[in-house]
């Protein structure tokens, strides 16, 4: 089974073409850490991995797509891109949580955390790659204890425990998160955005005359 | 012949349409599916850009699926794919870019990133039939108020004038608020201003003194005047006469525009006029614009109001001309520009 990986809800663009028959294998990736370009590089970073082994997306029998948690408004490109993709070439469109592939084919207990701006994390902990606790938002002080953690790298003054070195979430990490989903029909692509959306109902009218 | 889907995000309409380009030139409406998020904005008197993102993002397959189906093709007739990339809200264009991205790629075709404002324009070819050239378009919408000249809608589009501060859709929004009437306020006070006098109150005319800019427009002060005429009602403890200012305000904002749309059509010596976007389902400015251009001699070409809001079908309209003319596609590396210029008609 040929699978197209990716995922946008990091300030990675991450890219990536996957054979799993029996064991899984990369057999090309593209990952920029730009968060201002996920519009613009996924399809060609799609299309540039295809290229390098050869197929086209008619080859592909599954899409893996990140579904967050996220706050960039680049989360929605690669979602909008999966969908799109997944539509037009008649595959499903499975999707997983970007943590989980952080966090995918870890050892032992491990926090996971991803920038969510305004000073907070998004998080969840994991052992040994299952998740033990839902993804949540907050600020860093307030995340649970771990031996490990991975993900992004910010905060190391308040959360002092050793980083693996993985800081995006990778093709890989993206189809090992969907063991067990890929044989399934695919569940509904919803993105996790633990946030609800800035507005403000407005108050009385300001008046232009003095009383 | 070629069929192009047509993709909308940049404000709160997710459009997906198809049109036909038939050998002859002609442009034939396939299908024009919306889904609307202004029910969820409405409470917050105006769009909120990460509610219409999010729901962007929810519509969009099942918008462009709706429109297939419709059309009665299949995904795999299509034989380009257009897509507004600016101007607008940027995470909004961005679901629409990155779709349109997704279906030209996986449909092998190409891609047409294109601009909203001459897709306003390029709707009323789908009711219509092909404009002259040149032509004038006086578009009025939410979020703007532009006369341009078109030449050619699929290059050649110059601004003669636009509005230096509110689009002529934000005043009706924000005059309804002073009435407190609901959002959109475009349709609201249409009905109410049918029921009063035009004439009740004289609102100022925004710069149409001898030394300001001709073509240009402004109705920050409009809006200001009737704040300021509703709040001394209030305070002298009078009844506020609502279609009476609905209609004296609209009467302000569609003399000002036809009268500078007219008086560009004659200066610059052009016959045919198109108004659209979505202040042109306006019954007093579809009206005092057919009767002022009778008086000039100049034809009068209005889109149907389902055509004049944002919609896909106008950009499938503006993709198909892009085809007919030959236009080199955009590369898939193509971005959204919420600021793209009305003179770049395609990326
Ligand atoms: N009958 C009407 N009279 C006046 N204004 C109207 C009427 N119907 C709708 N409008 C106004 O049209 C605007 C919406 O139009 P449209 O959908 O074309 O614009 P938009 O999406 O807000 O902006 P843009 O097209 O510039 O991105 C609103 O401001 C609304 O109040
Ligand atoms: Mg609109």
């Amino acid at each position: 089974m040929l699978v197209l990986a990716l995922d946008t809800a990091t300030p990675a663009v991450t890219a990536g073409v996957v054979t799993l028959n029996g064991d899984l294998e990369v057999l090309a990736e593209r990952v920029t850490v730009d968060a201002r370009a996920h519009g613009e590089l996924l399809t060609p970073h799609l299309l540039a991995a295809l290229a390098d082994t050869g197929r086209t997306l008619a080859d592909v029998d599954a899409i893996v797509c990140g579904i967050g948690p996220g706050p960039f408004t680049g989360l929605r490109a690669g979602m909008a891109t999966a969908a799109a993709l997944g539509h037009a070439l008649g595959i499903p469109v499975h999707p997983v949580c970007t943590l989980d592939a952080i966090a995918a084919g870890t050892e032992g207990p491990l926090l996971v955390t991803t920038d969510a701006r305004r000073k907070e994390l998004y998080w969840a902990t994991y052992d040994d790659g299952a998740r033990v606790t839902s993804p949540a938002v907050g600020p860093p002080a307030t995340l649970p204890a771990a031996p490990a953690r991975a993900g992004t790298t910010l905060y190391g003054d308040v959360l002092t425990m050793p980083h693996t070195g993985v800081e995006h979430p990778s093709p890989a990490g993206l189809v090992r998160a969907a063991t067990g989903q890929l044989d399934r029909p695919a569940r509904p692509l919803v993105p996790m955005y633990l946030r609800r959306p800035d507005a403000t109902v407005p108050g009385t009218r300001k008046r232009v005359t003095t009383p | 012949m070629s069929l192009v889907l047509g993709i909308e995000s940049s404000c709160d309409e997710t459009g997906a349409g198809i049109a036909k380009l038939h050998p002859d030139g002609r442009i034939e409406l396939l299908a024009d599916e919306v889904a609307s998020s202004v029910e969820l904005h409405a409470r917050f008197g105006g769009v909120v850009p990460e509610v219409a993102s999010r729901a962007h993002l929810e519509a969009m397959v099942p918008t462009v699926t709706r429109a297939v189906t419709k059309a009665g093709v299949e995904l795999g007739d299509l034989d380009a794919v257009a897509v507004t990339c600016g101007p607008g809200l940027a995470g909004a264009l961005l679901v629409g870019v990155s779709a349109a991205k997704a279906y030209a790629a996986a449909l092998n075709v190409p891609l047409y990133g294109v601009n909203h404002l001459p897709g306003h324009v390029a709707a009323d070819t789908l009711q219509h039939g092909l404009l002259p050239s040149p032509c004038l378009a006086l578009l009025v919408s939410g979020g703007h108020t532009q006369l341009l000249r078109v030449d050619d809608l699929a290059g050649k589009i110059t601004e003669v004038g636009s509005t230096i501060d509110d689009a002529a859709g934000e005043a009706y929004d924000k005059v309804a608020r002073i009435l407190g009437l609901p959002y959109p306020g475009g349709p609201p006070i249409d009905k109410a201003a049918a029921k009063g006098d035009p004439e009740a109150i004289r609102f100022p005319r925004g710069l149409t003194g001898p030394r300001d800019a001709p073509f240009d427009f402004s109705f920050s002060g409009l809006k200001t005047a009737v704040a300021r005429w509703v709040e001394h009602r209030e305070r002298d403890g009078l009844p506020v006469p609502v279609e009476d200012v609905a209609a004296s305000f609209q009467e302000a904002v569609a003399d000002v525009l036809t009268a500078k749309a007219v008086r560009a059509a004659n200066e610059l010596g052009i016959g045919t006029m198109v108004l659209s976007g979505g202040v042109a389902a306006n019954s007093r400015l579809s009206g005092l614009a057919a009767q002022r251009c009778a008086e000039a001699g100049i034809e009068l070409r209005v889109p149907r109001p389902r055509l004049c809001t944002d919609n896909g079908a106008m950009i499938a309209a503006l993709g198909a001309h892009l085809v007919a003319a030959g236009t080199r596609p955009s590369a898939l590396d193509l971005s959204a520009d919420p600021a793209l210029p009305v003179g770049t008609v395609s990326v």
